[in-house]
């Protein structure tokens, strides 16, 4: 039996691997230590105790937060800043979109930032509009920043440690329903390189192009497609920016039709700039206009019912296939 | 103070040398740029010679400093050599950052200017995280975080001194309070009479200290990095000075107390060092003439090799985003 681990064990493996083998990472952020739980979800369990003074709590600051990691990062530390809530960096954009990605450009490249931001998102925790956003987009349409979203356990720890190696600037979104889904085990000490999607699951008649919690919903929509003889490819982008272009454009180019998938709101989103390439390299070869799925246009809403509908979810998802490819709907 | 560390005659020699060279070079920005030979927007620090001067004196070339879009004085007190600061000024590729950064983002690590930035306030979260890599390697550096008065009320200082006060981060906080923040005076701006009193709040000590006076500031600047270097934790240092000109060049200061911005003028801080230590015998009429002629010359040649040199290429555009030059 393959063993078995959570997100959040995954994470937890990476962070203690990353910080014993390195002694220049360093963690900061609210509630980290030990004394104060090891995180508000657990994620950071245990480090303090064994790294000591290199694993620090935070006032609720976010502005300092950051701005501590920048400076340390300047003169040779690697810092993994959390940021607790991914609605939370709206208080700290100053240092990650001023600062952070651009200290390396605005310097001619005497310094660079090479730090991680752990975030964590999403909805279907019944936490309401200013603690489920996915805001990845306005990160991406930033230059200089990195932006990285696993789906599963062994994508968090495989890409937890590259970001961490990576001497850019990450931005690492973790969803926090999805925290304790179990999935199979990483293997210790292997890293996943940014910029590489994961073709998920291969197919002949439409791409999937997605990442985080909702690549999971779209492998549960293929499944179910497979079923009616419909054969969906599904890439989980596991970097939003830069993303791996040249698996979806070669993917698209294959099956001619492509639907992206994200939680984030629709207008504006990594979707729609996915959506641009595609019809730019591949217009004459598309059998089907690009179709974009995406969070509802409001605020994550708290009721019940309004939250579950807010997200797209592998029924949708699959409904959305069938009418791109011109089939009867099924109930 | 009368228990304040006092500069021997050599140091405020030293001190001298780079306000007078921060005064020449301000001389120079305004004629360069009236004369359209680098366009930039320009802060003149003019009228501040003396603060980044004392502080600078107590440092090394290894401690750290992080300073905003007013601060062509702390790069020059701190070392940046007036070559690459033109070049950088004039958006050359020999330029400390290429021609990259510009005026408000001078940055030179090998004389420990770290960040220079051009948002209001956010020098001080990034000095901590300097001072924290020196306190966690213990390295025995200090890091000076300046900023103005009106950064003193955007909420990056009280998330910064509360953070350094609480891990004791060898770190020194140094308002310039030059009396305005762009085109509001201090009075109109902020509530407290004095910013060096809402060090109490984050039970670190305040002074607040005449900023252009370089026996108080060089004792504050001294009893601070010390203090720092010691261990103790960072110290909030108030430095009362004075505005000379408009918020930047090409604002005339219309709006700023005519009265007291003469007084201000009139009591200029690098005149008045040059008088005294030829009053005291430490410099002949000579040796200040000669140390203005040296710095005159060092200038010249840095504004000619900014303006002789090239501008960068246009793939600069694909490089320095991230490690890897994008495609």
């Amino acid at each position: 039996m393959t063993e078995k681990m959570t997100i959040a064990q995954a994470l937890n493996l990476a962070l203690d691997d990353a910080m014993a083998e390195d002694p220049k990472v360093v963690m900061l952020g609210e509630d980290l230590a030990d004394n104060e739980e090891g995180g508000v979800m657990g994620v950071t369990k245990g480090l303090s105790t064994k790294y000591g003074k290199r694993v620090r709590s935070t006032p609720i600051s976010e502005q300092a937060i950051m701005g501590a990691a920048i400076g340390a990062s300047l003169v040779g530390y690697k810092p993994v800043a959390e940021i607790m809530l991914m609605n939370f960096t709206t208080v700290a954009m100053d240092m990650i979109v001023n600062h952070a990605a651009k200290l390396r450009f605005m310097s001619g490249g005497q310094t660079h930032v090479p730090i991680v931001i752990r975030t964590m998102t999403g909805a279907g925790f019944s936490v309401g509009g200013q603690h489920s956003d996915y805001l990845e987009a306005w990160f991406a349409h930033t230059a200089g920043i990195k932006v990285v979203a696993p789906a599963n356990a062994a994508e968090a720890y495989g890409l937890l440690l590259s970001s961490i190696d990576d001497p850019d600037p990450v931005l690492f979104i973790e969803n926090m329903p999805s925290y304790w889904t179990p999935g199979p085990a990483p293997t210790r000490g292997e890293r996943i390189p940014l910029g590489k999607a994961r073709i998920a699951r291969e197919g002949k008649d439409l791409t999937i192009v997605s990442y985080s919690r909702m690549a999971n919903e779209a492998l549960a929509a293929a499944e179910a497609l497979a079923e009616d003889g419909v054969d969906t490819e599904v890439i989980d982008l596991r970097t939003i920016a830069p993303w791996d272009q040249d698996t979806v454009i070669a993917s698209v180019k294959k099956t001619g039709r492509l639907l992206t998938v994200h939680e984030a709101t629709k207008p504006f989103g990594v979707g729609s700039e996915i959506a641009a390439v595609v019809n730019e390299a591949l217009f004459g070869d598309l059998k089907a206009p690009v179709k974009r799925l995406g969070g509802a246009f409001c605020a994550v809403p708290f009721s019940k019912p309004l939250e579950d509908a807010f997200a797209p979810n592998a029924q949708g998802i699959a409904a959305e296939v069938r009418s791109m490819l011109s089939l009867d709907p099924v109930d | 103070m009368s228990n304040y560390p006092i500069p021997d005659s050599a140091t405020l020699v030293r001190m001298y040398e780079k306000m007078e060279l921060i005064r020449l070079n301000d001389e120079r920005a305004h004629k360069v740029v009236k004369t359209g030979r680098i366009v930039m927007p320009y802060y003149s620090p003019r009228g501040q010679e003396v603060i980044p001067s004392a502080i600078s004196v107590n440092l090394t070339e290894e401690d750290y400093i992080c300073t905003i879009y007013r601060g062509t004085h702390d790069m020059l007190a701190k070392g940046v050599p007036p070559k690459l600061l033109w070049a950088e000024l004039a958006g050359r590729v020999t330029g400390t950052c290429k021609g990259k950064g510009g005026p408000m983002h001078i940055t030179h690590p090998e004389t420990g200017v770290m960040v220079t930035t051009g948002v209001v306030g956010s020098s001080m979260p990034i000095a901590n995280g300097l001072a924290w890599a020196s306190q966690l390697s213990g390295d025995d550096r200090v890091t000076i975080a300046n900023f103005g008065d009106g950064a003193a009320n955007i909420g990056a200082f009280h998330e910064s001194l509360n953070l350094a006060a609480l891990w004791k981060l060898p770190v020194v906080f140094v308002c310039q309070n030059n009396r305005y923040a762009e085109h509001t005076t201090f009075a109109n701006s902020t509530a407290v009479d004095r910013i060096g009193d809402r060090a109490a709040s984050y039970a670190m000590p305040g002074i607040t200290v005449d900023g252009n006076d370089p026996e108080a500031m060089y004792g504050a600047a001294k009893i601070a990095i010390d203090r720092a270097k010691a261990g103790e934790g960072p110290t909030l240092i108030e430095a009362m000075t004075y505005r000379f000109n408009g918020h930047l060049l090409g604002d005339d200061g219309h709006y700023m107390d005519k009265e007291e911005r003469q007084k201000a003028i009139d009591a200029d801080p690098v005149a008045r060092l040059r008088a005294r230590l030829i009053s005291d015998g430490v410099l002949s009429e000579a040796d200040a003439d000669k140390i203005s002629a040296d710095i005159t010359a060092q200038l010249d040649e840095a504004i000619a090799f900014a303006l002789d040199s090239d501008f960068p290429t246009l793939d600069e555009l694909r490089r320095d985003v991230f490690a890897t030059e994008l495609a």
